[in-house]
């Protein structure tokens, strides 16, 4: 798998030279493969949002380098604006960034500020409504006549029609009921399937990374604290909780379980693993 | 870019400045600005100049930071400066083409240029050491008075407060869209001055929108909290003049004469 993202040893330090001065990032290097599916964990404050402004470059780092399919993301103006549309952002709360007349006009103000063609613009807009299951009759209305969650998948779908190869999603359910949220789960999974992209999402739901990511990246304090599959990051659940870090609950009761003198194993983050440890356990005996 | 708005910006500190009571503080600039209207001499200017690099030694606040106040009106300050110069009537000192330069333009110049000037670092010195907060108390207390007339001096003073804490927010809201719309391949920086103005579109209608959700909601919590205006309403944290703030009034007052009458105190001790 080809490297698509490397960030090296890069640093943010907000507010220089004031008394307001303050390290957002430290020092944090990562790399992403071509097609892989990333959560990045933290709690508020740990740095995450400031990273993810790096890697499009909206955020230039104080130190340090970020490199797109090899390439120096701040080398010209040329590479920074490439750069914008080979990684997808997704903001926080984006639908409060809607601001066109229809849902079809919101969707199309990537694509063209990227200047493709009408029938490409047309085409792509589409695509990216079906991706995020907005019905067609939706895409003349208006966007501030629609529903929260939405508004959050027209949001989402503006970024889709830029086709991004990196597509990074800052809390991308942030507010949303459990039903909001599976549905923004599944259109990331849509987006994934149809266009075999890579993701990087942010979150603080440790349920929510531990069930859809490959792998996981822990930030805590502005510094990667831990790195690597989400069996091997809850394994070390302990040093998550000292970081004041939370872990999903299942991993939390078989915790308390193993600590009552049961043989169970320490990776086990999701109900279908607990259900499978449980059985193994039961028949073992 | 917008970070670098430091005008009525706040630094927190313990200074002697930080201290008095903003009332006192108020009431000091307005006579400080006061004074550098009223005077006509360039002694009345030496003793702001000296008064004002005073004040900011002793609140620790670096004077690059007052300079920084200063940067957004350098072309004013150009503007004043060259108008004053060519249009003062007078004696004429250089000529070229149909402009002249008088003696009387350079010191009218240097007047207006030193007088914005002081007068812009003098109210950054309070909104530096006043938070924005202590600031609307000290208006709402001074306007006080009014009230016998009907004027809704508390009302005022509320819906600035809630405009003050609100310009950060809004700040900050303005950055993110602008940064979410760059994500999606806005271009700020490029094209003439009518492609500029569209591009300001899609920054405006989302703050305009988020600007009235705010408000609504800020609307209702209030509701919810039963407030019904000034009437009877008490204060957490209510302004006490000390001695101190006294004295430094009575200072200001004697600081004001002495600018005002400063040439002819020089003329009588010369």
């Amino acid at each position: 798998m080809p490297e698509i993202l490397s960030v090296q040893h890069i640093s943010h330090i907000y507010s220089a030279g004031t008394p307001f001065e303050r390290a957002a990032i430290k020092d944090i290097s990562l790399s992403l493969q071509e097609g892989e599916f990333v959560g990045l964990i933290g709690h508020t404050g740990s740095g995450k949002s400031t990273l993810v402004q790096h890697l499009n470059g909206l955020l230039k780092p104080t130190s340090g380098r970020v490199l797109v399919d090899g390439q120096d993301i701040h080398a010209s103006k040329e590479a920074t604006r490439a750069a914008r549309f080979k990684v997808g952002l997704v903001f926080q709360y984006p639908e409060y960034q809607l601001f066109e007349e229809t849902v079809y006009k919101d969707i199309a103000f990537g694509p063209r500020n990227m200047k493709l063609d009408e029938a490409e613009i047309d085409r792509r807009v589409r695509a990216a409504a079906a991706q995020v299951g907005l019905s067609e009759d939706l895409l003349e209305v208006s966007p501030f006549d629609l529903s929260g969650g939405q508004k959050r998948r027209v949001a989402i779908a503006g970024v889709f029609a830029m086709e991004p190869r990196l597509l990074v999603l800052d809390e991308p359910m942030a507010g949303l009921d459990p039903v909001g949220r599976e549905e923004i789960i599944r259109c990331i999974v849509n987006y994934r399937e149809t266009t075999g992209a890579t993701i990087l999402f942010v979150t603080h739901s440790m349920e929510d990374a531990a069930r859809i990511a490959d792998r996981l990246i822990v930030l805590n304090q502005g510094e990667v604290l831990m790195e690597g599959t989400p069996g091997e990051v809850f394994a070390r659940s302990e040093e998550l909780l000292q970081a004041g870090l939370d872990i999903p609950t299942v991993t939390r009761l078989f915790m308390t379980l193993k600590s009552r003198g049961l043989p169970l194993s320490d990776a086990v983050y999701t109900v279908e693993q607990a259900m499978d440890e449980i059985l193994r356990l039961k028949e073992g005996r | 870019m917008l970070r670098d708005i430091t005008l009525g910006q706040f630094f927190p500190g313990t200074s002697l400045l930080h201290r008095l009571d903003p009332r006192a503080k108020l009431v000091s600039v307005v006579l400080f600005v006061a004074s550098l209207f009223i005077s006509k001499s360039f002694w009345g200017y030496g003793l702001c100049i000296l008064f004002l690099a005073w004040c900011i030694r002793i609140s620790g606040i670096s004077p690059k930071m007052i300079l920084k106040s200063l940067k957004p009106l350098v072309i004013i300050l150009c503007f004043t400066g060259i108008l004053n110069m060519f249009y003062t009537p007078g004696e004429v000192l250089a000529r070229f083409w149909i402009f002249k330069i008088t003696r009387e333009g350079i010191y009218t110049a240097a007047y207006m240029i030193l007088r914005i000037v002081l007068l812009i670092a003098a109210t950054s010195m309070l909104t530096y050491t006043t938070s924005p907060i202590a600031l609307t108390d000290a208006i709402e207390r001074l306007l006080n008075p009014l009230k016998k007339i009907h004027v809704p001096v508390h009302e005022f003073a509320m819906m600035m407060t809630i405009a003050l804490r609100f310009i950060p927010t809004l700040i900050e809201e303005t950055d993110k869209i602008m940064s979410a719309q760059k994500a999606r391949g806005a271009d700020f920086e490029t094209g003439g001055i009518i492609d500029k103005a569209k591009a300001l579109v899609p920054i405006l209608v989302p703050l305009f929108v988020s600007a009235f959700r705010r408000a609504d909601e800020l609307a209702t919590a209030m509701e919810c909290r039963l407030y019904h205006g000034g009437e009877g309403r008490t204060r957490l944290n209510t302004l006490v003049m000390t001695g101190r703030d006294y004295a430094a009034l009575g200072f200001m007052g004697v600081f004001c004469l002495l600018v005002i009458y400063a040439e002819r105190l020089v003329s009588i001790l010369l």
